[in-house]
């Protein structure tokens, strides 16, 4: 496997469920040696949660554990046994980067909080992700995906007005908090390595949301510029003109239209086959939006005898900009994600061979691969705790004292 | 004397919309010198406005404009009063070039000489129109650092498509796994769009890797970011689930994916707007749940006592829970319960979001004066170092605002040279000359 960009770089990695193991599994697909850290017996929850492999749940066979933790390894450790301590205080002197995610106060009673762990290696770089952040107020307060969403700042604009608003799908808040973490850890292991200096990044899921560059702050400044917060509104009233700006049905599915501009209808009269001139002199205001409802009927009428990807290839033919709405299925086995190699297949110990989503970006001259399937829960413990010094019947005298 | 991250490191962005210029907003954040290029030859697409002159009618009370222009007014430099640019221009440097002239270009070859990054997430052929190619630029300086993030990518055949956030929302799943779940369309407002986060957060993770190589390599790379694919794995359970079991996904509403009941948003008092969310994740939180509510009769039905019970009864639970919270304010919902140990908060506004008890005690607010808008509170950073702490050095930056600086101090222009490039209005300007056309 050629050399990745990260291939220097050592990461505990003491996280659970979704952001911290997509951040360190962020790390780990450019190369870094990221070992995962479970407890023995109980492991990381997330082996808990589906999907499984033919709805059997397994601990080895979880979907979503397999897709968050691919390109690591992965041992055991008992962090509350002294001899757990201890191993670990061997592994961060020789690592770049630990990543923890348990509620704000657990590592410092564990007695391997930062404070400690700075004098065991003073370059180290101790990422802490948390619901609210290490201080403040809300800082023990418990989450869900959901109260992400309605805390970030998220929810209050998505929705329909005269009912409650709605989250975003999945748990896709979780892995952005996720991709922002390795962002700002990448951050802090430029200064330990130009400077020399650790230090520790507090990463506050309320914040990556609060903060995020979309329409969530682009709100909270028009507030404060004009006084107005922005409200939910139907989007079957909303848009620029009397053009579609939203998802319309066809025969098999749906595709999302966005037009704005005059070029755009211009365009919109060539695919529905009309003359502009004529549909010029039907509709002499596009702001007109009494129209609005007649225009997207002809557009929808023009869909509804065509696929969604009939849709949207002759709308692009046309360069208008409509996207299918894709489900995964789609997405999984469509031509352009294949052409760039996007879903890479990787073979398991238990769930044998899987596609999973592969890199987030490409460097350059670099081949990305999978270097290696998610880890069968303690499966390095041996190739670790061997490089550690410790002999085999070392590490079954810790095994039988629940230390790994 | 600690310094910042990148401090020493300079970036230049040819950015639009909002993927790009959040991650380099990041990135100076991070300590690096940003230098927005920009153009008052071509006002481009979403940036610093929709349009570049906004006529009266556009900007009625409760329309998009008047919501986020400064004062509601356009004023007379529109382009640096607009909240969806001034959000993320902070940190940042801005001069202008003519591109589309060779003198242009000659002036930006200097400057990429001397950056470390070049960063663009424009639709793809507009650099390669302008000659600004990785080809280009790696020829003029072997070590710099070329990010394009285009939505569908470099290559591929939707590579030439035509979309924007929403559209890449919808090849990214996401459209499909969100809205309500009682409704059949999908035809929800969906403001949020996903990539624009994802992209971001994406692009500054890339460039510091890039950097980090490039301290062992000595060498530049350049980085293909699709912004549908910095978000795809994102919902990394709908697409295993397909691989896995055939299974299609679909949006779950307000629902908890693995089973978490009772899981929703429930109306409080004091407004019509006024919503929390809660989630019950296990027996224990369930009984936390009653008794901090007040033990009320139905919750001892033996029904809701166990997590299927629970999940089966959803619809029934929620009316009850509703008949609580509708009776108190959405932050008192969330202290009761979140003493009692039960996950529980507020579905925040942009009101809210300003006097947040946790926002205001973290500083997440920064006070900051820009010329041209004044003194305002802007969102602040995204996370906090200990040692190395992140501030706001540079307030939004107005069109053109360092022309000097960047033409004299960075290239060291000699004088006579800058006022002929100048005349020639190939350097230079702070307003968009079709402005006043």
């Amino acid at each position: 496997m050629a050399e990745q960009p990260l291939s220097d770089v050592k990461v505990l990695d003491l996280t659970w469920y979704i952001a911290g193991p997509w951040c360190t599994r962020l790390l780990a697909d450019y190369g870094a040696d990221v070992i995962k850290v479970e407890r023995p017996g109980a492991a990381d929850p997330a082996r808990r949660l589906g999907p499984f492999l033919n709805d059997s749940p397994h601990p080895e066979k979880s979907g979503l554990f397999l897709h968050l933790n691919l390109n690591k390894r992965g041992i055991t450790l008992n962090l509350k046994s002294q001899a757990g301590k201890k191993i670990l205080k061997e592994l961060v002197k020789d690592a770049d980067i630990l990543v923890e995610s348990f509620r704000p106060g657990v590592m410092e009673r564990l007695g391997l909080g930062y404070e400690a762990l700075e004098k065991v290696n003073p370059k180290l770089v101790m990422t802490s992700i948390s619901n609210f952040g290490q201080n403040g107020p809300y800082r023990d307060f418990k989450a869900s995906e959901l109260i992400i969403n309605a805390m970030g700042h998220t929810m209050s604009s998505c929705g329909l007005p005269n009912r409650e608003p709605v989250k975003r799908g999945a748990n896709a808040l979780q892995y952005q908090s996720g991709q922002m973490a390795a962002a700002a850890t990448m951050g802090a292991l430029m200064a330990s390595r130009l400077q020399g200096i650790g230090q520790q990044v507090d990463v506050s899921i309320m914040e990556t949301h609060a903060g995020s560059v979309d329409y969530r702050t682009q709100n909270l400044l028009g507030y404060i510029y004009t006084g107005q917060e922005c409200p939910r509104v139907d989007p079957r009233e909303a848009g620029v003109s009397i053009m579609p700006y939203g998802i319309l049905p066809c025969k098999d599915g749906y595709v999302q239209w966005l037009m704005t501009t005059r070029t755009h209808w211009a365009r919109l009269c060539q695919i529905l086959g009309e003359d502009e001139a004529e549909m010029d002199r039907r509709f002499p205001d596009l702001y007109d939006m009494t129209r609005k409802g007649e225009l997207e009927a002809m557009t929808a009428n023009w869909c509804s005898t065509r696929t969604k990807w009939e849709v949207m290839q002759d709308a692009q033919a046309s360069r208008l900009p409509a996207t299918a709405v894709f489900t995964a299925a789609d997405l999984v086995q469509d031509p352009h994600f294949q052409e760039r190699q996007f879903f890479v297949e990787a073979e398991h110990r238990a769930a044998g061979k899987l596609k999973y989503t592969g890199a987030v970006f490409r460097i350059g001259g670099i081949p990305w691969e999978i270097s290696r399937p998610a880890p069968l829960l303690g499966q390095h413990n041996a190739e670790v705790y061997g490089g550690l010094g410790y002999t085999a019947e070392d590490m079954v005298k810790l095994r039988e004292m629940g230390v790994i | 004397m600690l310094k910042l991250p990148l401090e020493g490191i300079r970036v230049m962005e040819i950015t639009v919309v909002w993927a790009g210029p959040f991650a380099c907003m990041m990135l100076g954040d991070l300590g690096a010198e940003v230098i927005r290029v920009e153009s008052v030859q071509h006002f481009p697409s979403s940036t610093r406005g929709l349009m570049l002159k906004i006529p009266p009618s556009a900007m009625k009370p409760g329309s998009y404009y008047h919501r986020l222009y400064l004062d509601s007014e356009v004023g007379d430099r529109p382009w640096d009063r607009f909240a969806y640019f001034n959000r993320h221009a902070r940190n940042k440097l801005s001069c202008c070039l003519d591109l589309t002239r060779p003198q242009g270009m000659g002036v930006f070859r200097r400057l990429a000489q001397v950056s470390d990054v070049f960063y663009e997430n424009n639709a793809v052929g507009v650099m390669e129109k302008l000659g600004i190619t990785y080809e280009a630029l790696s020829q003029w300086n072997p070590k710099i650092i070329y990010l394009s993030n285009p939505g569908f990518g470099n290559t591929g055949r939707y590579k030439d498509y035509l979309g924007f956030g929403v559209n890449i929302e919808a090849v990214t799943g996401h459209t499909w796994l969100r809205g309500y779940n009682d409704q059949d369309h999908p035809m929800h407002n969906t403001a949020v769009y996903h990539m624009d986060a994802a992209g971001g957060a994406a692009g500054v993770f890339a460039v510091l890797t890039a950097l980090h190589y490039r301290n062992r390599t000595g060498k530049g790379f350049y980085i293909d970011m699709a912004g549908a694919e910095t978000a795809i794995p994102h919902f990394g359970e709908a697409v295993m689930d397909y691989v896995m079991n055939r299974r299609v996904q679909r949006t779950v509403g307000n629902r908890d994916m693995h089973g978490a009941a009772p899981c929703g948003c429930y109306r409080c008092r004091g407004g019509p707007d006024e919503w929390v969310c809660i989630t019950i994740t296990s027996d224990e939180e369930w009984r936390a749940f009653c008794q901090a509510i007040g033990s009320p009769a139905w919750a001892s039905d033996e029904r809701f006592a166990h997590v299927l019970g629970r999940l089966q009864h959803q619809g029934e639970l929620d009316k009850l829970i509703e008949e609580w919270t509708s009776r108190h304010d959405k932050y008192e919902v969330m202290v009761i319960l979140q003493q009692a140990g039960v996950p529980a908060g507020p579905v925040i506004g942009d009101k809210d979001a300003h006097r947040d008890p946790q926002l205001t005690s973290r500083h997440f607010f920064e006070v900051v004066n820009q010329r041209e808008t004044g003194t305002h509170i802007y969102p602040g950073f995204l996370w906090r170092y200990s040692k190395t702490p992140m501030t706001v050095r540079r307030p939004p930056v107005c069109l053109g605002e360092h022309n000097e600086l960047v033409f004299s101090e960075v290239l060291h222009m000699a004088d006579d040279e800058k006022a002929d490039l100048a005349a020639k209005q190939i350097i230079g300007g702070d307003a968009y000359l079709e402005y006043n056309r």
